[in-house]
C-alpha cells in the first residue's frame, strides 16, 4: 500500500485518531488507515484524482496560528491548539495530508452532504437492480444503504439514455445507470494509452460514449468494467450469467504470461465464470489484461482429458501409472524428460526428482511473443524462472527441441516422459515422435497426445494448489478453485507415483509435505513453505541468474537487467 | 328340516355345527374389528371408514352408499388383505410354537362358543327349551376352563417370538390372565349358590341360569345384576382383564411393547389372535348377559314367554307361537344385549386410560380379590339364612 | 413471586373407586359419539383457502401476459433448503419485452425440497413468485416433483399488478427525454 518512507510523515488528524502519514497521501486514505470509511465512487487509487462524483466530502481544518506572529493560538477551554474549520466541506480525494491537518466525517453536515450527494445521483438511476449484473458489488447500491435517505422525493420521470451500447467486442454499455465519475476515461487515457472514451451533452443528459470511428477493443478493455462503481459498463461475456453473490473467490495467478499477474477466480459449484485482477501493487496493480479472463474457458473444452490412456486405449489411473513407471524405468538412461515453463514449481521439482531417477536429459520448451509493456510480457511462460530456481534447468530453453530431435534420430532416446508439452508443436516430427515411446501427463488432447504410449490425465492450474515465480523472481502461489475431471489426477501425485516407480527416494504427492522436502533440497527456498507464503508473494533472491538474457521488455512493475553486450 | 337334522349321524352333526360356528365367528370377529374402528372414529369425532364398496352394492341407490357409509366393505377388504399379504416368518423365532400360538388362540375361542346358550323357543306344552349347540350341565365351568387355555397362546407366541417386547407381553399376559380369573371364578359362585336350592339337583347351566331369570314374582323375574350387583362388577371389571381390554391391555400394550406378544406377527396368523380376541369379547359379553342380564328375556320381570304370551293374545295370529319365530326373537334380544356389551367394551375403551402394571397387579390381588371373597360370604350367609 | 403450597386434599371413598370418574368420563365420551363430526372428508370436501395462504410457489405473469421474473436469483440465494434453481438468459433484442434484457432459460423448484415458507415470496422484488393456493403435490418419481419453468406458469397464471414498472419504463423509452 503506502511506501513508509520515514523521511517526510505527516500527522493528521481524523475524527480525533492522530495518524502518522506520508506527507501527499490523500484523505481518503488517510482515513482508511484509522478505519474510517470515506465514501467514494470517482476516486481510484490508481487513477489520477478529479474530485467530481462528491461523495468523498469531508471537514477540514487547520491549526490556528496568529497571522501576524505565527504563534499559535490556545484554546482557552480545551488548553490545546485552536482548530480552524474551514466551513464549507473539502472533497477527500483530492486534499493531501499536511502537517497539522484535522479531517471530520462524522458530523451532522458530512451525513447531508452525502445524503444530498446520494440523492441526486439516484435521481435518473433506473431501478434495475434485480437485473443489473453489478448488484452486490455496487457501490451506488451500498452507499445508497449506508447514507442514502431510503425513499425518493423525485416525482418526474427519469432520463432515458442508450441501453445496451457496444462499446468494444467485451463491453455492453448501459448509459442509464452510469454516474459519470469518469473512471473508464481515465483508466483508457492513463493506463491503457487507449484514449477512446468521452462524455457527450450535458448535465442530466451527459453520456458515456466512444469517439466516433473508435471502438473500447484494447487488450485492458474489461478493467473498465472492474472499475466501473456501479453496473454500467458489464462484461459481454460474464453479463446475466450469475448473480456475483453464488460466487466462491479463489486467489490465483495469471499464467499467460511471466508477469504472474494476480487474480481472483469466481467460481460456483465447480464451474467458472470470470476471472479479475486481486490488487498487488508490486506486480499488476489492480489490473489484468482481457486475454488473461479467457484463461477458464479451456477447463470444459471438449478435447479436455478424461481417462488415463494406454497404448491408446482407456485403463485405469493405477494401471496407467504402473505401466508409464514400469516401462520408464525398464528404459532407464536412454529416457529424455521434457519439463515445462507452465508446470508449477512443485511440478518442476518433482519432474527433476523423475529425471535424476531415470540419468535421463531435461528439456525445457521456451514460448515467446511480443510483450506489451503492460501485464503481458515476452516470455509466455508463467514459470521458467522456476525451473531455474528448482535446479530443472540450468540455461533459459530454447523454443524447439532440436536437441533433443537430434538425439532422438541417433538413437541415444528411445523414451521421453512429457510433463503438458505438446512435443510436435516443439519441433519435433511426426517420424520422431514415432520412434519413441512417450509418456504423457497433461490436460488437453493435442499430437503428442495421439503418438503417446501412456498418457496420464492431470489438472489445470484452476484445479490445484502450487506456486509460480514470475519475471520479478516473486514465488507466488494459487489455490484450487474447482475440481477437476473424473480420471484426471493431480500433477504432483502423478509424478511422485512415477519417481517412486522409477526407483527414486519416495517423495510426498502432496502439496505441504512435498515443500519440506523443497526446502530441505533448494537452498534459495529452504524458508519457505506453502503455508507461510504471502499472499502478495514472496521476492527471492535473483542474482544467481542475473548473467541470463532474459527476453522480457519492461512491463507495468519490471525493469530489465541491463542486457549483456551481445543481445 | 329340523327332522332330518336330527336324522343324520351324530359325527356329521358335530362337524355341521364346527362349521356353523367357524362361519358365523369369523365374520363377527371381522364385523367386530370394523365396528371397533367406527366407534373409534364416532368418539373421536370423525367419521371413520367409509370408504370401500362393491361396485354391484354401489349401485343399489341408499342402501349402497348407506353401507359404503358404514364401512361394511372395510370387513372384506380387511380379511382379503389379511388373507393374501405376505406371512412373513421373522428370522430366529421357534417356529413350530410361532405358528402353533394362533392355533392354540382360535381353539378355547371357537370351543367355548358352543356351549354358551344363545337363544330359545317354546315348545308344544309352552316350555321354554334353550337354543345351543352343545348344551352341556357343567355350562360355566366349561366356559371357564377351556376359555382360560387362551393364555397359552399368549405366552407361546411371546416365548416363541424370540423378541424382547413379545416376551414382556407374555409375562405379562400369563400373570394378568391367572390374577383375575381367580376374582372372576369367586364372583360367580353366588348366582349358583342362589340358583341350586339345597336338596335339588345341582346344575352349573347356564341356560338354567336364564330360566331363574324368566320366574315370575319379584325376586324371581329379577336379573342377577339387581340381585348381585357386586358380583356383576367384579364380573365385569374381571372380564376386561380377561379379554385384554382396555383399560387391562397389559400384554398388548401399543405404547410401551410396541405391539406385545403379537409384535412379530403379520397377516393371517395376526388376523387369527384378532379373531380369537373378538371371539373372546363376544363369549364374555354372552356369558355376562345370560348370568345377569337375563339372558333371551327382554326385561327385567317380563320373561320371553310373557311376551310371546301378549302377542299372541293382542295379535292371535298362529305364527306368533312357532318355534322359529320365538327362536329368531330369542336370538335378536340376545345378540342386542352382546352387541351393547361388545359397544360398551368399546366405551370403555375410549374412556379410561391404560393402567399402569403394578396397578393391574394391585388391583386384582388388594383389591378385587378381597372384595369377591367377602361378596361371596355375604351370600353365602345371606342365602343360608333365607333358605333356611 | 411466592411460591403457594396447595395441600392435596386426600380422596373420598367414592373417589377410590374411581367409579363415579368413570361414569364421568363414559358420559363426556358419549357425548362425544353423538356429536356431529369434525374431520373433512379430504377430496370430495376442500379446506376453504384463507387469503395469503402459503400453498405452492409458482410464477405469475402481469396482465399483459409478459413474465414477470427477471431471473434476479434472489429467492434462489434466499431459499433455505435451496429447492429453487434457476439458469439466467437474456431477452433477445426483437422480443416484445427486450427491454426487461433478462429473464429465466430455466427455474426449478425441487418440490421434495420446498419447505413453504414463502421467504422466495417475500424477497421478490419484481412480484414474480408467488405462494398461491395449491397445496398439494404429488408425482411418481423425483423428476416429476421438481417442477420446471414452464408447469410454474402454468400454476401460477395472472395476477394483478399495482405497479407495471416496465410498461412505464418502456412508455418512457418510446416517448423519449424531454427536452
Amino acid at each position: 500500500m503506502i511506501a513508509p518512507a520515514k523521511s517526510d510523515l505527516v500527522t493528521v488528524n481524523v475524527d480525533g485518531k492522530e495518524i502518522a502519514v506520508p506527507k501527499g497521501t490523500n484523505v481518503i486514505e488517510a482515513a482508511r488507515l484509522v478505519g474510517v470509511d470515506v465514501p467514494y465512487y470517482c476516486y481510484h487509487p490508481k487513477l489520477t484524482v478529479v474530485g467530481n462524483c462528491r461523495m468523498c466530502l469531508i471537514e477540514m481544518g487547520m491549526p490556528a496560528v496568529d497571522p501576524v506572529s505565527k504563534a499559535p493560538i490556545m484554546d482557552p477551554v480545551t488548553g490545546k491548539q485552536k482548530i480552524n474549520w474551514i466551513p464549507r466541506p473539502q472533497i477527500g480525494c483530492a486534499t493531501n495530508a499536511s502537517p497539522g491537518l484535522h479531517i471530520r466525517t462524522n458530523t451532522p453536515q458530512i451525513k447531508d452532504c452525502r445524503e444530498g450527494v446520494m440523492e441526486f445521483l439516484l435521481i435518473n438511476h433506473p431501478l434495475d437492480c434485480p437485473i443489473c449484473d453489478q448488484a452486490g458489488e455496487c457501490k451506488l447500491q451500498e452507499q445508497s444503504t449506508g447514507y442514502g435517505r431510503g425513499y425518493s422525493r423525485f416525482i418526474e420521470q427519469k432520463n432515458v439514455k442508450p441501453k445496451r451500447t457496444q462499446l468494444g467486442p467485451r463491453v455492453t454499455l448501459d448509459d442509464e445507470r452510469c454516474i459519470l465519475c469518469s473512471r473508464c476515461i481515465r483508466f483508457c487515457k492513463e493506463i491503457a494509452k487507449d484514449d477512446v472514451l468521452g462524455f457527450v451533452d450535458r448535465g442530466s443528459y451527459s453520456t458515456l460514449t466512444c469517439y466516433p470511428g473508435k471502438a473500447l477493443a484494447n487488450n485492458y478493455s474489461l478493467n473498465t468494467v472492474d472499475i466501473c462503481p456501479v453496473g454500467a459498463l458489464t462484461s459481454t461475456d460474464f453479463r446475466f450469467k450469475m448473480r456475483v453473490w453464488f460466487l466462491k473467490q479463489t486467489n490465483s495467478i495469471d499464467t499467460e504470461s511471466s508477469v504472474g499477474a494476480n487474480t481472483v477466480v469466481w467460481s460456483r459449484e465447480g464451474v467458472i465464470y470470470r476471472i479479475t485482477p486481486r490488487r498487488n501493487d508490486e506486480v499488476n496493480d489492480t489490473w489484468l489484461a482481457d486475454s488473461a479472463r479467457d484463461l477458464y474457458k479451456p477447463v470444459r473444452a471438449a478435447d479436455r482429458l478424461g481417462s488415463p490412456l494406454v497404448s491408446g486405449s482407456a485403463a485405469t489411473g493405477e494401471v496407467a501409472m504402473a505401466k508409464a513407471a514400469e516401462f520408464l524405468k525398464s528404459s532407464a538412461g536412454s529416457v529424455a524428460v521434457v519439463g515445462s515453463g507452465r508446470s508449477s514449481v512443485e511440478e518442476q521439482f518433482l519432474t527433476r526428482k523423475l529425471a535424476t531417477a531415470l540419468q535421463a536429459s531435461t528439456h525445457l520448451v521456451s514460448r515467446t511473443g511480443e510483450g506489451d509493456k503492460l501485464l503481458i510480457s515476452a516470455d509466455r511462460n508463467p514459470n521458467v524462472r522456476g525451473a531455474l530456481v528448482i535446479g530443472l534447468i540450468a540455461q533459459l530453453p530454447k523454443s524447439t527441441l532440436g536437441e533433443l530431435g537430434a538425439a532422438i534420430d541417433a538413437g541415444r532416446v528411445k523414451a521421453v516422459v512429457s510433463v503438458g508439452e505438446d512435443l510436435a508443436a516443439a519441433g519435433l516430427t511426426t517420424a520422431q515422435l514415432a520412434k519413441v515411446a512417450i509418456v504423457y501427463l497433461g490436460t488437453h488432447a493435442n499430437a503428442t497426445t495421439a503418438a503417446a504410449k501412456v498418457v496420464l490425465p492431470t489438472l489445470m492450474t484452476f484445479e490445484k494448489n502450487g506456486t509460480f515465480v514470475n519475471q520479478q523472481f516473486r514465488l507466488q502461489k494459487f489455490f484450487k478453485a474447482v475440481p477437476g475431471p473424473t480420471g484426471a489426477v493431480e500433477d504432483v501425485a502423478v509424478l511422485a507415483r512415477l519417481v517412486a516407480g522409477c526407483g527414486g527416494a519416495a517423495v510426498a504427492g502432496e502439496i505441504n509435505t512435498l515443500w519440506t522436502t523443497i526446502a530441505a533440497e533448494v537452498p534459495a527456498l529452504q524458508t519457505v513453505t506453502f503455508a507461510n507464503l504471502p499472499e502478495t508473494g514472496l521476492l527471492l533472491d535473483a542474482t544467481p541468474w542475473a548473467t541470463l538474457p532474459f527476453v522480457e521488455g519492461e512491463t507495468l512493475h519490471y525493469k530489465p537487467a541491463a542486457q549483456p553486450a551481445s543481445s | 328340516m329340523v327332522d332330518f337334522y336330527f336324522q343324520l349321524h351324530p359325527v356329521i352333526q358335530a362337524v355341521l355345527k364346527g362349521l356353523a360356528v367357524i362361519l358365523v365367528i369369523f365374520p363377527l370377529g371381522g364385523i367386530c374389528s370394523m365396528a371397533e374402528r367406527k366407534v373409534s372414529a364416532w368418539i373421536q369425532g370423525r367419521p371413520g371408514p367409509n370408504r370401500a364398496i362393491v361396485p354391484w352394492i354401489a349401485w343399489i341407490p341408499f342402501v349402497g352408499t348407506f353401507l359404503q357409509r358404514l364401512g361394511l366393505f372395510h370387513v372384506m377388504a380387511d380379511g382379503g388383505k389379511m388373507l393374501f399379504k405376505e406371512d412373513a416368518l421373522p428370522g430366529g423365532v421357534n417356529k413350530f410354537y410361532f405358528i402353533l400360538a394362533p392355533i392354540v388362540a382360535m381353539i378355547p375361542a371357537l370351543t367355548t362358543v358352543t356351549t354358551v346358550p344363545f337363544g330359545a323357543y317354546l315348545d308344544g306344552h309352552g316350555a321354554v327349551i334353550p337354543l345351543g349347540l352343545a348344551n352341556v350341565d357343567i355350562g360355566l365351568l366349561a366356559v371357564f376352563a377351556v376359555s382360560s387355555l387362551g393364555v397359552y397362546s399368549l405366552i407361546l407366541a411371546g416365548w416363541a417370538s424370540n423378541s424382547k417386547y413379545p416376551f414382556l407381553g407374555g409375562v405379562r399376559a400369563s400373570a394378568q390372565l391367572i390374577s383375575y380369573e381367580l376374582s372372576m371364578t369367586l364372583s360367580v359362585i353366588p348366582v349358583f349358590l342362589w340358583i341350586n336350592a339345597p336338596g335339588t339337583e345341582g346344575t352349573m347351566s347356564l341356560a338354567k341360569t336364564v330360566e331363574f331369570q324368566s320366574q315370575p314374582g319379584f325376586w324371581g323375574g329379577a336379573w342377577f345384576i339387581f340381585i348381585m350387583p357386586v358380583s356383576a362388577f367384579i364380573f365385569l371389571v374381571s372380564l376386561f382383564a380377561e379379554t385384554n381390554r382396555q383399560p387391562f391391555d397389559m400384554p398388548e400394550s401399543e405404547a410401551d411393547l410396541v405391539g406385545g406378544f403379537h409384535t412379530e406377527y403379520g397377516a393371517f396368523k395376526w388376523g387369527l389372535f384378532f379373531v380369537a380376541e373378538y371371539a373372546h369379547m363376544i363369549i364374555g359379553s354372552g356369558v355376562f348377559t345370560l348370568l345377569f342380564l337375563g339372558g333371551w328375556n327382554p326385561l327385567p320381570w317380563i320373561s320371553l314367554a310373557d311376551l310371546i304370551g301378549w302377542l299372541n293374545g293382542i295379535t292371535g295370529a298362529a305364527w306368533i307361537i312357532h318355534p322359529l319365530f320365538v327362536g329368531l326373537l330369542s336370538i335378536g334380544i340376545f345378540l342386542g344385549k352382546v352387541v351393547f356389551g361388545i359397544f360398551f367394551f368399546m366405551w370403555v375403551r375410549w374412556t379410561v386410560p391404560r393402567f399402569r402394571y403394578d396397578q393391574v397387579m394391585e388391583l386384582g390381588w388388594k383389591k378385587l380379590l378381597p372384595l369377591a371373597i367377602a361378596n361371596l360370604l355375604v351370600y353365602a350367609i345371606g342365602i343360608a339364612v333365607i333358605t333356611k | 413471586m411466592s411460591v403457594k403450597i396447595v395441600e392435596r386434599k386426600p380422596l373420598t371413598l367414592a373417589e377410590r373407586t374411581y367409579i363415579p370418574q368413570i361414569v364421568g368420563g363414559l358420559k363426556t365420551t358419549w357425548k362425544h359419539l353423538v356429536r356431529p363430526k369434525e374431520t373433512m372428508e379430504y377430496p370430495e370436501q376442500r379446506p376453504a383457502i384463507p387469503p395469503r395462504y402459503r400453498g405452492v410457489p409458482t410464477l405469475v405473469r402481469d396482465p399483459h401476459g409478459r413474465e414477470k421474473c427477471v431471473s434476479c436469483q434472489l429467492c434462489e440465494f434466499v431459499c433455505p433448503p435451496k429447492a429453487i434453481r434457476i439458469t439466467p438468459g437474456e431477452i433477445p433484442p426483437d422480443s416484445a419485452t427486450a427491454h426487461v434484457e433478462k429473464g429465466p432459460q430455466a427455474f426449478d423448484i425441487d418440490m421434495l425440497r420446498c419447505i413453504y415458507c414463502g421467504m422466495c415470496e417475500e424477497v421478490c422484488p419484481e412480484e414474480a413468485i408467488v405462494l398461491q393456493n395449491q397445496f398439494s403435490m404429488s408425482g411418481y418419481s423425483r423428476d416429476e416433483m421438481i417442477n420446471h419453468k414452464d408447469r410454474l406458469y402454468e400454476l401460477g397464471g395472472t395476477l394483478p399488478d399495482k405497479h407495471l414498472k416496465w410498461d412505464k419504463k418502456k412508455a418512457a423509452e418510446e416517448h423519449g427525454n424531454a427536452h
